[in-house]
Order: C-alpha cells, then sequence, then structure tokens
C-alpha cells in the first residue's frame, strides 16, 4: 500500500503548534466550566438565591485539560491514530497474526477450565459469569451495529424484553427455564420487528435517537404497568434454571443427592457459568454461519453501500428488520439468562447506560470483529472491576484508558475484517476500507 | 426505428420542485442491441436512468419494460429494489458504489442474493447447512468466477475492492450489475476516468456481453470514441428534451447535436461544421 513515510509524517509537530491546540482546548474548558464550575448556586434556607466563586478550582480544571491537552497530543504524535499499525514491522504484523491464530482456541479453552480453576472463588466466577453475559450481548448487538451498521442505541429494551417474558412466564404459569428461553428470544424478536418497521426508515443519527427513546419507552412502560410487571417493584421469586429438571438445591431429589454428591452452592454457579458460555457459543456460530449465509453478506452490504444493495434487488427493509430482529433475539435470550441468574428483576437493571455499556462494547471491539467484542466485553467488564480499588476515581480512571485505548485503535481492538469467501485466500481486510454505515 | 423493443419510455418527464430535469421524453430501447443516451453535462441523463431504475419516482409518462417471454412490466409503477429483482435490471452508478470493504468475490455474490436467498430456504436451510444451498453457492461462485475472468479481474478475486484501481472498480461494477442476470443493463458513464486503453477494452466487453450473452445495453457516455463504435443507436438530450437520435453516423452529422456540444446556437454550428467539411 502507501510507503509508511508518507503516512507516519505528522503535521503540526512544532511546541508552538502543540501550546496552541492545548492554548484552545484550555480555553474552552475556561468557557465551559466558569458557569459550570467557577460559580456555584444553591438556594438558601429561605428560598433565596445564594451563589459564591469557586476560583481555585477553576483553575485546577483548566490546567489539567491544558496539561491533558499536551498529553495526548503528544501521545498522538507518539503513537500516531491511524499509523499505528503501520509502524509495526511486517514481521512483527505477522507474528502477531500468528498469535491472533492460536488467541481464540486459547481463550475458549481457558474460559471452558475456569469453573475448574477458579472453583473456590466465588467472586471470580461471579465476575466470569457477568462478562460472558456481556460478551453475549456484545455479540448480540454487534450483528446490528457491526454488520448491519445500524446504530441501536435501545438494545437494552430487548434484554428487558427477554428478563421480563422468562420472568412473567415463570412465575405467572410455572414454566420450566428451557420452556421459556426460547419463548424470550421469540417475543424479543417479534418486539425488534415491531420496533423496526417504524424506525428503520430513518437514517444515521435520526436512527439513534429514536432507537434511544424506544430503549427509553420499554422501560417507562416496565415502571407504570404495575400490575403485569410489578412497576419498579420488579418481578422477584423467578425461579433458578435446573439441571435439565433436576433443581440444583440440596433437596432430596436435588442435584447433589441424585449424583451422590456433597452439596454445595457453588454447583448452581458453575452451572450458571457453562449456561451462558453455552448460550454465548451459541450467539457466536449462529452469527458467524450467519455471515456467510446470503442474508449475512446482504447485512454487510448494507453498511457499505444501501442504494448500492438496492440497485442489485435486495430488499433492504427486510434485510435490515433481520438484522434488527437476530440482534434483539439474541438480547433476549441474555435477557432471560439475567432473570434467572437474579432471580429478581426491576427496571433499574435495564437502563440507557447498559445500552451505551454494550455499544461500547462493540465499538472498542472493532465493528465486525466476534473476537473483538469477547476481548472488548473483558477489558470492559474486567478492567472497571480491576479499578474497584480506586473508588472515587475508578470512573476518572477507567475513562482515560478508554480514550487511550481509542487514540490507539480507533478502529477497535481487531480492527480486521475477514471475508465471508475466498476463492484462493482470505485476506483480511484493512478496517481503512470498511464502512461504519450510517443508518 | 423498427425491430423488438425491451425498453419504451413514452414522454417521461421529471420535475424537482421548479426544475424539470427531464421533459416529454420518448424514446425506446431495442432487445441484444446497445442504445447509448447522450448530451451534456446536466442535460438530464442520470435523471433518465434514475426514473428507469426506480430510484425516482417520474412526475409523468411511462416507462415500459418487455421480457423475452413477451410479459410487459411498467416501470414507473414498481420501486426501489423490485425493478432489479423482478424486472431484470442491473445498473451501475456515475460514481462507482462498490461495496469497498467486501472483495471482489464477495461483492459479486451480494449480486446474486435473491437467487442464494431463495436457495437458502430463506436463510433457515442455509443455517442447517442442506447440500441442496452448498451446490447453489458454488453455482453462485462459479459465476462469479467466470465474470472475474471476463473482467479480467481473476487475479485479484480476494482482495477488497476499495483497493481496486479506478479502472478495475468500473470494470468490477458492470461484472457485479451482469451477476443479477439482467434482461437490461444500464450503465452510467462507464468509461469515465479510463484511459484509451481502457477505454478499448471496455468496448470490447460491452460488445461481448450484446453478442455472447444478448443481453440489451442503455448506455450513458461521454467518450465519443466508445459511443460512435459500439453504440447501435443513439439518443441524444439536452436540458432535459431529446434533441435527435439515430444511428451514431446520423446522429454524429446533425448540426443540432453540435450546437448542443458546442453551446453554441444552431447557425453557428452549421457554419462550424461546413467550413469543416
Ligand atoms: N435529486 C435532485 N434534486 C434536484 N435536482 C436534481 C436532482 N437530480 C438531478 N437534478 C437536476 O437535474 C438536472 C439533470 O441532472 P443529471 O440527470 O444528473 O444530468 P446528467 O446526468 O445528464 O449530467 C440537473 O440540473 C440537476 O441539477
Ligand atoms: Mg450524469
Amino acid at each position: 500500500m502507501t510507503a509508511p513515510s508518507t503516512n507516519t509524517a505528522k503535521p503540526a509537530t512544532g511546541i508552538a503548534a502543540l501550546l496552541k491546540t492545548a492554548f484552545t482546548n484550555a480555553l474552552v474548558a475556561l468557557v465551559l466550566f466558569s458557569l459550570m464550575v467557577g460559580i456555584r448556586t444553591e438556594a438558601g434556607s429561605s428560598g433565596q438565591l445564594t451563589y459564591w466563586t469557586r476560583f481555585g478550582e477553576l483553575a485546577s480544571l483548566v490546567a489539567v485539560v491544558f496539561g491533558g491537552s499536551i498529553v495526548i497530543e503528544l501521545l498522538r504524535q507518539w503513537i500516531g491514530p491511524t499509523g499505528a499499525e503501520r509502524l509495526v514491522p511486517p514481521a512483527v504484523q505477522s507474528g502477531m497474526s500468528l498469535i491472533g491464530g492460536y488467541l481464540t482456541p486459547a481463550l475458549l479453552i481457558f474460559t471452558l477450565l475456569v469453573p475448574v480453576i477458579f472453583y473456590d472463588q466465588r467472586y471470580i466466577l461471579d465476575l466470569a459469569i457477568l462478562v460472558l453475559t456481556y460478551v453475549m450481548l456484545g455479540w448480540g448487538l454487534n450483528v446490528v451495529v457491526g454488520l448491519a451498521g445500524l446504530l441501536d442505541l435501545g438494545y437494552v429494551a430487548f434484554y428487558a424484553v427477554g428478563a421480563y417474558s422468562y420472568g412473567l412466564l415463570a412465575t405467572n404459569f410455572g414454566w420450566s427455564f428451557w420452556v421459556c428461553l426460547p419463548l424470550a428470544g421469540i417475543l424479543a424478536a417479534f418486539w425488534g420487528v415491531l420496533l423496526g418497521f417504524p424506525v428503520l426508515r430513518l437514517r444515521g443519527d435520526y436512527l439513534a435517537i429514536v432507537t434511544l427513546a424506544f430503549g427509553e419507552i420499554i422501560r417507562l412502560v416496565i415502571i407504570n404497568w404495575q400490575e403485569l410487571t410489578g412497576g419498579p417493584n420488579g418481578v422477584s421469586g423467578i425461579p433458578r434454571p435446573s439441571f435439565f429438571g433436576i433443581p440444583l438445591d440440596n433437596s432430596d431429589d436435588g442435584f447433589a443427592a441424585k449424583f451422590g454428591i456433597e452439596y454445595s452452592p457453588t454447583h448452581r454457579i458453575v452451572f450458571l457459568f457453562y449456561l451462558i458460555l453455552a448460550l454465548a457459543l451459541l450467539t457466536n456460530w449462529v452469527t458467524i454461519r450467519l455471515r456467510r449465509l446470503p442474508i449475512g453478506r446482504a447485512w454487510e452490504a448494507l453498511r457499505e453501500d444501501e442504494v448500492a444493495c438496492r440497485a442489485l434487488g435486495i430488499n433492504t427493509t427486510t434485510t435490515k428488520l433481520t438484522a434488527f430482529a437476530t440482534g434483539a433475539m439474541f438480547g433476549g435470550f441474555a435477557g432471560a439468562f439475567f432473570a434467572t441468574r437474579q432471580g429478581f428483576i426491576s427496571p433499574e437493571s435495564f437502563t440507557f447506560q447498559e445500552s451505551a455499556l454494550v455499544l461500547a462494547i462493540v465499538v472498542l471491539g472493532g465493528m465486525g470483529s466476534q473476537l473483538g467484542v469477547a476481548l472488548a466485553a473483558l477489558a470492559m467488564i474486567g478492567g472497571f472491576e480491576l479499578f474497584r480499588g480506586l473508588e472515587t476515581y475508578r470512573m476518572l480512571v477507567f475513562g482515560m484508558a478508554m480514550v487511550l485505548i481509542m487514540i490507539w485503535r480507533p478502529r477497535g481492538l481487531i480492527g480486521h475484517r475477514a471475508p465471508t469467501v475466498f476463492l484462493t485466500k482470505a485476506q483480511a481486510i484493512s478496517s481503512d476500507l470498511v464502512k461504519e454505515g450510517h443508518g | 426505428m423498427s425491430g423488438d423493443k425491451i425498453l419504451s419510455v413514452d414522454r417521461l418527464t421529471m420535475r424537482f420542485g421548479g426544475i424539470v430535469a427531464v421533459q416529454d421524453l420518448s424514446f425506446a430501447a431495442e432487445r441484444k442491441k446497445i442504445t447509448a443516451l447522450i448530451g451534456p453535462n446536466g442535460a438530464g441523463k442520470t435523471t433518465v436512468f434514475n426514473c428507469i431504475t426506480g430510484f425516482y419516482k417520474p412526475s409523468g409518462g411511462t416507462i415500459r419494460l418487455t421480457h423475452d417471454d413477451g410479459r410487459v412490466i411498467a416501470l414507473e409503477r414498481l420501486n426501489d429494489f423490485r425493478i432489479a429483482k423482478q424486472a431484470k435490471v442491473a445498473r451501475t452508478f456515475q460514481n462507482i458504489r462498490l461495496f469497498p470493504g467486501m472483495t471482489a468475490l464477495e461483492n459479486l455474490m451480494v449480486a446474486q442474493h435473491n437467487a442464494l436467498m431463495r436457495a437458502s430456504g430463506f436463510t433457515l436451510l442455509g443455517l442447517v447447512g442442506v447440500p441442496a444451498y452448498r451446490d447453489a453457492e458454488k453455482r453462485a461462485i462459479d459465476l462469479a468466477t467466470d465474470w472475474l475472468r471476463r473482467v479480467n479481474l481473476l487475479d485479484r478475486a480476494d482482495d477488497a475492492a476499495g483497493n481496486f484501481a479506478y479502472g478495475d472498480q468500473r470494470r468490477l461494477e458492470i461484472a457485479r450489475a451482469m451477476c443479477t442476470e439482467p434482461a437490461l443493463l444500464c450503465l452510467d458513464e462507464p468509461a469515465a476516468g479510463l484511459n484509451a486503453r481502457e477505454s478499448a477494452a471496455l468496448s470490447e466487453l460491452l460488445l461481448s456481453i450484446r453478442d455472447e450473452l444478448g443481453t440489451s445495453i442503455l448506455l450513458i457516455e461521454h467518450d465519443m470514441s466508445v459511443v460512435m463504435e459500439i453504440s447501435d443507436h443513439i439518443v441524444v438530450m439536452d436540458h432535459g428534451e431529446k434533441i435527435a437520435e439515430g444511428t451514431p453516423r446520423e446522429v454524429r452529422d446533425d448540426p443540432k447535436v453540435i450546437a448542443a456540444y458546442l453551446g453554441t446556437d444552431e447557425d453557428e454550428a452549421v457554419a462550424v461544421m461546413e467550413s469543416g467539411t
């Protein structure tokens, strides 16, 4: 491709340019924060407006922005936003791709062994289940955002539909988890299609905003439809999953008694772990297969160029709807799992923050890459736990880490697209060429 | 003009607010022939294409497509993807619209979407991997390979389309349109940006599409060497109206055509022409 020298040559490397950028950013921060931080207003004891100034804090904030700009700018020039891959010599790159080839099976084997290795560490097992839940959600949303290029900010709606489907069917009718699981997926897919119809005419920002609204609408309906959903109190007493009919408790016909082993509450955790792992792998398997089928290729083509798709006789509306419904179905499965794991669900679990988190996982992973999404879920959820010790500064450090990763790899951790069919040799396609979709 | 018409456009009008981009345009394209639509920039050629291929809904007039079996389809009533799917009209775009992040082969596979969807039992049979679908996919790959060979891109089958040189992208877009197995192929300035050698190769390709496959072609083109060499019939537009039509020879000698291209009025053009001959 292009010579590295042209790409590594950076504009505005001088100290003056650096200072200018930092100064501009500091100025913006000053204007922005002077009202937000510099002046503090509060209602006084008798309702009058009291205010006082906090110029010290303001000054330190502006200073942080000034310093931060310089650091980020230096980092940007050092690693380079797009030059990262080109700076790496080809030999190292091929070595990396070799590791990449072994990374997936190694990760899979490790994941399968997690309950064995960490059998006594309940905390790790719980965390692993949480990570896998987000891996599954990420893979589900990846169909919509990564493959079809439809920016969906309301994905949590389908997670909620799945969770409430299982919760309500199980508590009201006593249906088992294994009957409810497919139903939860089907119901979520159904809602995906229903919401999709009016929404998918819109493109880009409009689509994002309307899907965001739909996510909120579902949550508000759940809060307000007290008779059915229990409103803000949620649904409690949701049955735990059984080992194909055998309850995982210490009763006489429970799992431990049946198999003649000593009862331990860890059995259930381990079972839940393998359950979500199986669900996630199912999602992955189906997605990988779908990508190689005409429908999957049409999704990706849609992301690349919608007009060209129409000129080739592809029904873009149904193609978008199937992507929406497929993603929603996986979200529904994950929701049903969430409900059975928690035993209790309430609208608080399905806020916009969840949608944003799952979307962040997909974007960080590298849109469309299955391995990338899995790594991103691990990094986001695991990383967030890692910083738990930092307490108040946890969010700050975490946010900084995210920013740094996005500077380092603007197209996500795995920035390649693998072709779905090849004649002689499958070559990874550079993310510079792959479109992100706009609707 | 006599003979078997595949496409007849009758009094086609397209307005955008106050602008009349196409006015009362009537012409026909013969089956298994190459019909060219020429005219200066802004004449309304692309707009005509967009009406034929369903991207615009005409303000007035009719567009009829007659298939080999005698079936007549009113294109102005079909919309969007149905024209490509049911009426079998394929097109390329003036500013190439490939799927840049997909390989050349994948581009051609997407073009066979509808046939493959049917073979995959609308995904369900394909998901479980029935042999019938595998056969269909193999046939689709064969067709794509065949077209890659025809447009001389076989060795680049597994490269991303976005990495292709301009001329290669143009040829790949034609191959992609042909993979939909169209009855009528509409090409919007396929020679734009090509060098002389590539233009010549393009002419050859279009002639082979007409002669070997019997596909009818409707062609918008500025490159007169291509148009004059391969067209069976030429329709000339200016300011949204048809100003002339006929064989390449007839059109070349038409003073109105020369006037339109030179931007002069008729008398002057005649003078220019006469002094020239
Ligand atoms: N979508 C549109 N909205 C408004 N005007 C349009 C639109 N499409 C084409 N036009 C106008 O129609 C006229 C013909 O354009 P076009 O068909 O692209 O010409 P050509 O392809 O012959 O160069 C131009 O004046 C153009 O501005
Ligand atoms: Mg044009």
